[in-house]
Formats: structure tokens, sequence, C-alpha cells
């Protein structure tokens, strides 16, 4: 690892609402209180994505400008080179969606995606939107998933990747799971944002890139998570 | 005004009564029960109370109470004006208001951004006045940018005048399908939600604009202007421009604005409201003195008093909404911040991510409200010193008497207000 993190926060111009901004907020923060100094580059979607970035994060936003970023995105090529180099993403929502090969557009009309996860999305019949509670894959040793999801999308995940989690509360891909991950790639359809309602998940995609991690004062996150999950699940 | 049919006369009639009701009951301002009734009993309601006026329609994500009540204020001068004072702004709202004020010659209707369609359809407003958009309650998913599409479908082909805000580039698109425009460059703070052209997706770029005014600082100064770098979609030239304290008007005479409410934000929104003032017949010179009668809206604004502490109110519903109070609170004083996530709140909290908290860095930062947890990770996050309060009486005791400002989100306000009775 070189001496500081590379945070890369790819199209803020297009696909940002819904808070993404905190995913990267809550890297720095939780990177910075264990001595590690990061850097940040918010690439525009008028500018090369940068091959040697550490982790990724891109995240939801509308149609149309979903559209557009996964056009540029392609034909850019950068994102994909990083990620054969090794390097982790976070795909959020609508970010998400532009991962796998195929997803929903304005009419429902399938445009295709940049293909770093082998799922594919279609237009959902109802809007799914509300907190949502999720079991994640024993494998990644996490604790339970919590966040807000506001999609149409339904996402049919393909064998070359694992669910990131089963729903406990909340609609997520739509067949009981929520989100997928192949690699050091992760995709969800969770805001809240995702890493400051799972802290543990910035952990883990942080370990990815600096090997192990020691524990931090993180009391505010855990009280954020006891009371949202008390909100929703059945105690 | 008082020709309406016999079923319409009684359909209003009797939404005033519910009206009266609900604010005896102390259940509301009164305003939306009243029409919903109507509106049951006479679909064309609206339609009917609305015609024979000069009607203004208010629209933006943000401003829009505080617009109404100033060109309310103005046009003050030329005659009695109707109004939904309260905020109530579906239809519903506007049957009540114009109900309850049939002779004024004038209407003034605050519009939800998504009804705007609509209720010009009804109405046939002649002039719509447009600020800004951006993002606001998003697990409602208002897509800001499909809503300026709607704008721009529901203005093409009418005979309508809108008085629009060219700084802000979403706001632009919607409006220029209009037959009519005068363009008000009131300024943009918020830039996050237009970083790309509505028009065709490519980059928009900010350039120097220099319109040499006052209060402005360089940086604003040097990235007032926009254009797209792809298609010929670009800032159209203002005939008013609105510069700190300043307002040029088309022929060229700077007006100090001077007004009671606080803040940039305030200034963009007397500046909006003089063009329409001067497009109606009434020119700045008179219609300046009316816009710095106003010194709170809806309480926003308002100072309250307990035990020797002054509150001031601001709302903030958005993450624009928290940069405009931020410019209006003192970093001297110490502030309350409240946040809560119930229905017209949006159930979504992750907005608060959106807005940048280090600027309150410095000063005692009290944090209450129903989704304090969630504004507490926040700050700590940001880096930002704060107190967990249980409640806003709490928060308020902590603090020495003396000035205080308070910025809450919807809800988190009303019931700040309840506690002072509504008086505010
Ligand atoms: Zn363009």
């Amino acid at each position: 690892m070189q001496s500081e993190l590379s945070i890369v926060w790819i199209y803020p111009d297009l696909l940002s609402t819904y808070g993404d901004q905190g995913n990267v907020l809550v890297l720095e923060q939780r990177a910075r209180a264990r001595g590690i100094q990061t850097r940040t580059v918010h690439v525009r979607s008028s500018d090369p994505v940068p091959q040697q970035g550490d982790i990724y994060l891109i995240g939801g936003g509308e149609d149309r400008p979903q559209i557009l970023g996964a056009e540029r995105l392609r034909r850019d090529g950068g994102l994909h080179a990083a990620i054969q180099r090794g390097a982790a993403l976070l795909a959020v929502c609508a970010g998400y969606q532009i991962m796998g090969t195929v997803f929903g557009g304005e009419e429902g009309q399938p445009v295709p995606g940049i293909g770093l996860l082998d799922i594919s999305s279609g237009r959902g019949e109802r809007r799914a939107v509300g907190e949502l509670a999720a079991e994640v894959d024993p494998a990644l040793g996490l604790p339970t998933l919590t966040g807000f999801e506001n999609h149409m999308g339904v996402t049919r995940l393909g064998p070359g990747v694992r669910p990131l989690s089963r729903t406990l509360t909340g609609i997520g891909n739509g067949d009981g799971t929520e989100g997928c991950y192949a690699g050091r790639v992760i995709g969800t359809y969770l805001h809240g944002p995702a890493l400051a309602r799972n802290p543990a998940l910035a952990d883990l995609l942080l370990s990815w890139v600096t090997g192990p991690l020691p524990p931090i004062e993180d009391s505010w996150y855990q009280a954020l998570r006891d009371e949202r999950l008390r909100a929703v699940l059945p105690s | 005004m008082s020709q309406l049919p016999l079923r319409a006369q009684l359909a209003s009639a009797l939404g005033r009564t519910a009206a009266t009701l609900s604010r005896a009951t102390g259940r509301g301002d009164g305003s939306v029960i009243g029409g919903r009734v109507g509106l049951m009993l006479e679909p064309d309601l609206l339609r009917k109370l609305a015609a024979d006026r000069k009607l203004v329609l208010v629209s933006a994500t943000n401003g829009k109470t505080t617009t109404t009540r100033l060109i309310t204020s103005a046009l003050q001068e030329l005659g009695d004006v109707a109004t939904n004072a309260f905020g109530a702004n579906m239809p519903a709202g506007h049957v009540s208001a114009l109900a309850s004020n049939k002779d004024a010659p004038y209407g003034v209707l605050e519009v939800d951004e998504k009804y705007l369609p609509e209720v010009l359809d009804t109405t046939n407003a002649g002039l719509v006045c447009l600020m800004n958009l951006s993002r606001d309650q998003m697990d409602r998913a208002a897509e800001i940018w499909l809503l300026a599409q709607k704008w721009r479908r529901a203005l093409a082909g009418r005979p309508v005048h809108v008085i629009a805000n060219c700084d802000d580039p979403l706001v632009t698109w919607g409006a220029s399908t209009a037959a009519r425009v005068t363009w008000v460059a009131a300024g943009q703070r918020w830039r996050e939600d237009s970083w790309c052209c509505p028009e065709c997706g490519g980059p928009l770029d900010r350039s120097g604009f220099g319109n040499g005014g006052q209060g402005l600082t360089a940086a604003q100064m040097a990235d007032t202007n926009w254009a797209c770098r792809e298609c010929t979609f670009r800032r159209p030239e203002p005939s008013w421009v609105l510069d700190g304290e300043y307002v040029t008007d088309p022929r060229g005479q700077h007006w100090r604005l001077d007004i009671q409410l606080p803040g940039q934000a305030n200034r963009a929104n007397a500046a909006v409201a003089l063009a329409v003032a001067e497009t109606l017949g009434l020119d700045p010179a008179r219609a300046l003195p009316r816009l710095r009668m106003v010194t709170s809206v809806a309480g926003r604004y308002t100072t309250v008093e307990r035990d020797g502490r002054s509150l001031r109110l601001l709302l903030a519903k958005n993450p624009a909404g928290w940069l405009e109070a931020f410019d209006v609170a003192d970093p001297a004083l110490p502030i309350i911040l409240s946040v809560n996530a119930q229905g017209p709140d949006g159930r979504d909290t992750s907005w608060l991510w959106d807005v940048d908290y280090r600027i309150l860095r410095g000063r005692p930062v009290l944090v209450t409200g129903e989704r304090r947890l969630d504004l507490a990770l926040r700050l700590a996050v940001a880096g930002v010193p704060f107190q967990l309060c249980d409640s806003f009486e709490q928060a308020v005791g902590l603090l020495a008497p003396g000035k205080i400002d308070v910025i809450a989100n919807y809800t988190a306000f009303q019931q700040i207000r309840a506690e002072f009775g509504r008086a505010v």
C-alpha cells in the first residue's frame, strides 16, 4: 500500500443523490481515526476515471443520469482497469445496477450496464421505499445490515456473484436477498448512507486495502444502528 | 367574483366553516381542511374562484412561502390580495385561500412544485414565478429533472408570463418553453444538483460574469455565469440582477433592498418579488417599502422569548435550505438543531450527509429532534463537537440566557412553534 489511501468518488455530478457523499466521509473518518491518511478524488463525468485508486465509490441517481453514467464508464474503461488491478468498489442503488449486464431505463427499456457484476436489473411494479434490515453472508463476518432503500429496481443475481445479505425486512434485490458481492466489488440498494449505518462494511472495504484494522471508538455509529434496527425488527 | 354558481358558493361557504372549525379546535391553520371540503363538493371550484383575477403562482423547492408573502405584501399597494399565507400549497389550500377572499382582484398562490402543471391548467394563471430546484424529501421520489420537464410541458403553448431565476440552470430549462420569460439573476447557493446540462447531460461550465456588484465575494463573482460545454444551452441574459444588497432593474437603476428578512436567500426572493410586482404595474419605488414591512413568515425568522433566552427560529427542509439557514445564523451564538423524519420531512435522513456542517465548528451546538442520533453521527463524522438533548426544552435549559439560533426541519419546526402556542 502506498503512503496514503486513495478514495475515488465516481461521477458525483451525475450520481450522488440520497446522501451518498456520506460513504466517502465515513471511509475518510474511519481511516483517519486509525492514523491512515486519505486522499479523495471527485471524478466528474466529463473527466477520466483514474486507474490507481484504492477504493471506488459510486452512488444513486435518477434514470437519465444513470444511463449517462453507464455510457461514460463504459467508454472510459478506467474503472474496469482499476477493478482488474484489485481495487475495491462500493456501488449503491443506480450505481449498483450500472455494474450489471443490463438495467431498466426511463421507460423500462433495457440499457446495457458495464458488466463488472454478474447481475441484471429491470424495473419492478412498485417502488421499494423504506427501512431495510438484512443478515449478511456469514462468509463476510459482518453484523446485520441496516439502511434505507428507495428504488424501482428488481435485480437477478447470476452465478458469478453471491448475495450480500438475506432480508429481514425490506425489498432489496426483490427475491429475499439484498445486494451482492464478487471479489472486492460490493453492490447494494442501501442509502442511509450505507457505510454510516454499517461501519463494519466500511472497515471491510478499508481492510481489503490496508490489511487488518484495530477497533476504534465509534459509539455514535453503534447508537444509530441500534436505534434503527430496534425501529424495524421485532424484539 | 361574487357571481359564483350556487353550488360553488355553497361549497366555498362550507369550506370556510370547516376551516374555522379546524382553527378553533387547534388542529391546524385550517387552510387545508377547508379547501378539501370545498374541492369534494365542487371539483371545478378552483377554476371558478381563479377566474377574473390577476393570479400569480409561486413555485420552487425553497422560498415559496416567503416569496408568496413578499409578492402579496407588494401587491397590497394595488389592491386586495387573496393568498395561501400558511403554506398550504396544494389545490385544496388554493381553494381555501381564494374562497376566503372572493372579491380580491389579485391572487398570489404558493404552489407545490409537483402540482404546478395541474394548478396552472386549472387556474389559467397569467403569471408564474419560479426560483430554484434542488433535492428535497427524496423518499417521495421527487426526481427534480423530471419535475422540470413537467414544468416545460405545462408552460409550453400557454399565454403565460414567467418570472424565473436564470442563475439556476434547471429552473431556466424548466421555464424556457414559456411564451414570455423575464429572467432574474437571483443567485444560486446550492449547486450540487446542477453540474450537468438538463438539455443534453453534458458538463455545465461556470465562468466569470462580473456584473460589478456590491456584496458578492470574488469567488461568487467569478462563476455566476454558466453554459453547457456540449450544446447551446446557456444562461439567458437577465433583465433583473441581484448583487448582494442591490437589485438592478431593467432600466439599469439600482435599488438597495434593505429588507427585514435576513440572508441572501431572502434578498433573492425579494428580487424576484420586485420583478413580479413590476409586471403587474408596480414599480420598485412603491413595491420596496412593502417588502420591508415583512418581518417573519409563518413563524420563520421569528424571535421568541423563553426564560431570558431569545430564540430565533429558522426552517431548513433540505440541503439547500440548510445552506440558507447557515447564512443567516450568527457564528457568535449557540445553535440548537432539531431533525425529524416524519412524512412531510421525508422518512429518509440520508440528506443530512449532503449538508456540510463544518461551518458550525467553534460554536456551542445542541442536537435534538426525533432523529437526533442521525444528526449526532453526522456531526461526529464532520468533527463538529455537540451535545445531545432529549428534548428542545432541555436544549434551551442547557444554554445561558441570551440570544440563540434554532434550525429545524419541517415537523420539528412545527413542534417548536406549537410549544410557543403558534403565536409566532
Ligand atoms: Zn447541453
